[in-house]
């Protein structure tokens, strides 16, 4: 057993007590937003391509399994799985049209786009406007396992976090996440390698606008409800402050940056908007202090300090 | 209260629980359940908490007034229950209702809050009115205002509303306007539940008196810019330009309004206005319009001494209903826990319900099976600039509004517990 196993085996460990030590709901939120920045991360930290406008996808997936959820009465996973196929096609969609500019333009077009969604979604009626939509049952798990109590939710939540988390540690692995990394690092040489770029570009998108649909789904059922908060670019902004706080491309930098903000929000929720203004300071520390983030610069620490040995 | 515990903690407060639970019922049971012996709190402490938008659309409105009017409750009660002293917290939600449903699901599951007030916007308090009926723990509306909250979303056996709801001020106001010619209605209407609400429940008064509702549009909460809105209402050609908005909304689209010279050729008529907002607007603005209110500070002797004792703790500014509904059914909800001796959900809600509501809030009101409480609402005009005397001297009282004429008859209610309950 190597060392990445026995680590992960221990995060693992660490999950299924927490819920009996902490606060389940709290920790259904951040495995939910761990999630959402692991996908954000998939393509900013393996691909290189920031997107402005994640907040639609985890949006229209909230809306879209509440919808399910509630007035369908469907259960739990399917309405999951149909919140993660909306924003999947929702990400084709933007994806087709936002990969074919780079750098400040394709920002710019997702950001853009993520608006129109928000639109859509204050003047849809199915979504309740500033409402959102309150109460969303979380059903039975196959018909079988009622979701009601705190716990069973939890692990349910944590089952589909591990399973997204494990879909990227596949992707990012695979011959596939090797040519995401050379067009991160040199898009033009990946181009004269043969590699069709565009279409590796979109597959990244709609895999990363699915799995961040994933956790916004997941979300909703864990906490009731979907509101337009989800799918402000406020959100959007939040989950590359996650992303960045947390080291962009790494595999669990993502995780910890989230864990980070999800906790500074519920701690400090105290200090009312404050905590907007706490939150930028804390993103300007870590620009300045550590670039590469928290575990990003961890890493960076220890291969330094092995190279030097050498 | 013994329902949906942070599982880590249910074996050990079980046993407590259960230990407390019979001691309390031994000692009772000789006696009458109205004066119990052996008063008990449920986790060794009164807690309640006051959550409202601080720094949203609606922080003029509610906002730290709220949370000093719960603190004069407790502070008039004596601050200490069975011998603990009474704790409050207080939270902003931002007028978010995920955040609002956030810290309420946190005090309920974690922080062991007995009852939560306050509750503004509609949105919030739909979101934590439904949270209360799930924890089984005492949810108090004040300042939100849909009429959602004691019909289609209701919960009797925890919720209540205290304050007014949109059929209310819909009754009042609408009712008063159509009477002085305003027959065909315009709407500029907040996009949430509250707006929606105001205008179905006006519309509705409307059309029963004889008027018509020729137009409408929908603006999303705190927007800053009516233009476009303001530009449809004027070619409406509507003789009433309906405000079924709120707080910041509300003065900002007067005051757009006033740019626009809507009130020369129209009737601009607010649905619920503050006294907060007119001192934001400043009388010139604000000037002959009509408002409901269920309390005003320059009433009478009881009323001005508790205005002016809140204003010294609040810079100078007077409560307006809202702040003074919030000490009403703060000090409401501390006097059935002493008759209740528990703070056991159930129990206190039957002694709130028996209770009549006598205070400087409003004299022999009551609790309606629906969770409403019924009262006196009063329908003022805003004075101008020359008639106003003395600084916060803004309303003169055009009719006062019995209870039962100003609320929606219990016999209407759209609420599915009470329709159950009708039909077993």
């Amino acid at each position: 057993m190597n060392k990445t196993t026995m680590f992960y085996g221990a995060m693992l460990v660490v999950a299924l007590v927490a819920p009996f030590v902490g606060y389940p709901l709290f920790l259904m939120k951040l495995l939910c937003f761990a999630l959402f920045a692991c996908a954000f991360n998939l393509l900013i930290g393996f691909t290189g391509l920031l997107s402005f406008g994640h907040a639609m996808f985890f949006g229209s997936a909230a809306y879209a399994c509440a919808h399910a959820a509630k007035v369908w009465g469907w259960t739990p996973e399917v309405a999951i799985l149909f919140g993660t196929a909306c924003s999947a096609v929702i990400g084709a969609i933007v994806g087709t049209l936002a990969v074919r500019r780079q750098g400040i333009y394709f920002a710019m077009i997702t950001l853009a786009l993520s608006q129109m969604i928000y639109f859509f979604c204050v003047q849809a009626p199915f979504t309740y406007a500033e409402d959102g939509i309150q109460s969303v049952p979380r059903n039975k798990l196959l018909g079988l396992i009622d979701l009601k109590s705190d716990l069973h939710m939890y692990f349910f939540v944590l089952a589909i976090f591990v399973g997204g988390f494990a879909l990227i540690h596949r992707i990012i692995h695979s011959p596939f996440g090797q040519v995401l990394k050379s067009i991160r690092e040199n898009e033009a040489r990946a181009l004269s390698l043969g590699y069709d770029v565009d279409r590796y570009k979109l597959v990244a998108f709609i895999l990363s606008a699915g799995l961040a649909g994933m956790a916004g789904a997941t979300k909703t059922l864990a906490l009731g409800l979907a509101t337009l908060t989800d799918v402000t670019w406020q959100m959007s902004g939040e989950v590359v402050l996650m992303t960045l706080l947390g080291g962009m491309g790494t595999i669990v930098g993502p995780v910890v940056g989230a864990g980070v903000i999800v906790a500074m929000q519920n701690y400090l929720s105290g200090f009312g908007s404050w905590v907007t203004i706490i939150m930028g300071a804390t993103f300007v520390v870590c620009v300045l202090a550590f670039r590469r983030g928290i575990v990003g610069e961890f890493e960076y620490r220890i291969l330094k300090r092995r190279n030097g040995g050498h | 209260m013994s329902l949906h515990r942070t599982p880590a903690a249910v074996p050990r407060r079980f046993l407590r629980e259960a230990v407390r639970r019979l001691a309390c019922a031994a000692a009772v049971l000789p006696l009458a359940w109205a004066a119990p012996a052996q008063a008990s709190l449920s986790d060794g402490v009164l807690k309640i908490g006051v959550l409202t938008d601080m720094s949203g659309p609606y922080s003029d409105f509610v906002g730290k007034g709220a949370v000093i009017a719960a603190r004069m409750a407790i502070d008039d009660f004596g601050g200490r229950m069975f011998g603990k002293d009474i704790v409050l917290v207080e939270a902003d939600h931002l007028s978010k209702a995920d955040v609002g449903k956030n810290v309420a699901q946190r005090w309920f599951d974690v922080e062991k809050v007995d009852a939560a007030f306050e509750l503004n916007n509609s949105s919030v308090a739909l979101a934590v009115t439904a949270l209360g009926r799930d924890r089984n723990r005492i949810t108090v509306v004040t300042g939100a205002a849909s009429s959602r909250i004691t019909n289609e979303d209701c919960a009797p056996a925890t919720s209540l509303h205290w304050v007014y709801d949109t059929h209310s001020l819909a009754n009042v106001v609408g009712k008063a306007i159509v009477r002085i010619g305003g027959k065909r209605w315009f709407f500029l209407t907040a996009d949430y539940a509250f707006g929606h609400s105001l205008e179905r429940d006006t519309s509705n008064v409307v059309r029963a008196a004889g008027g018509t509702v020729v137009g409408g549009v929908r603006h999303p909460l705190d927007v800053g810019d009516f233009s476009s809105f303001l530009l449809q209402a004027q070619a409406s050609k509507a003789d009433i330009v309906a405000l079924a908005n709120a707080g910041t909304d509300t003065v900002n689209s007067i005051k757009s309004a006033t740019e626009f010279g809507i009130p020369k050729k129209q009737r601009l008529v607010t649905l619920l206005l503050g006294i907060s907002a007119v001192h934001a607007l400043g009388l010139p603005a604000a000037q002959d319009l009509y408002m409901a209110e269920g309390w005003y500070w320059d009433t009478n002797d009881e009323t001005r001494a508790f205005g002016r004792r809140f204003a010294a703790l609040h810079n100078g500014r007077m409560p307006n209903a809202i702040h003074t509904g919030v000490y009403s059914s703060v000090s409401h909800y501390l006097k059935a826990v002493r008759t209740a001796g528990t703070d056991d959900t159930a129990k206190v809600m039957k002694a709130m319900h028996a209770a009549p509501v006598n205070d400087v809030f409003t004299k022999n009101g009551r609790i309606r099976e629906d969770g409403l409480m019924q009262h006196d609402v009063y329908l003022f005009q805003v004075k101008k600039p020359a008639e106003s005397k003395a600084p916060w001297d803004y309303l003169k009282l055009v009719e006062t509004v019995k209870g039962e004429d100003a609320f929606q008859p219990l016999s209407q209610t759209r609420c599915p517990a009470l329709l159950a309950k009708g039909r077993a």
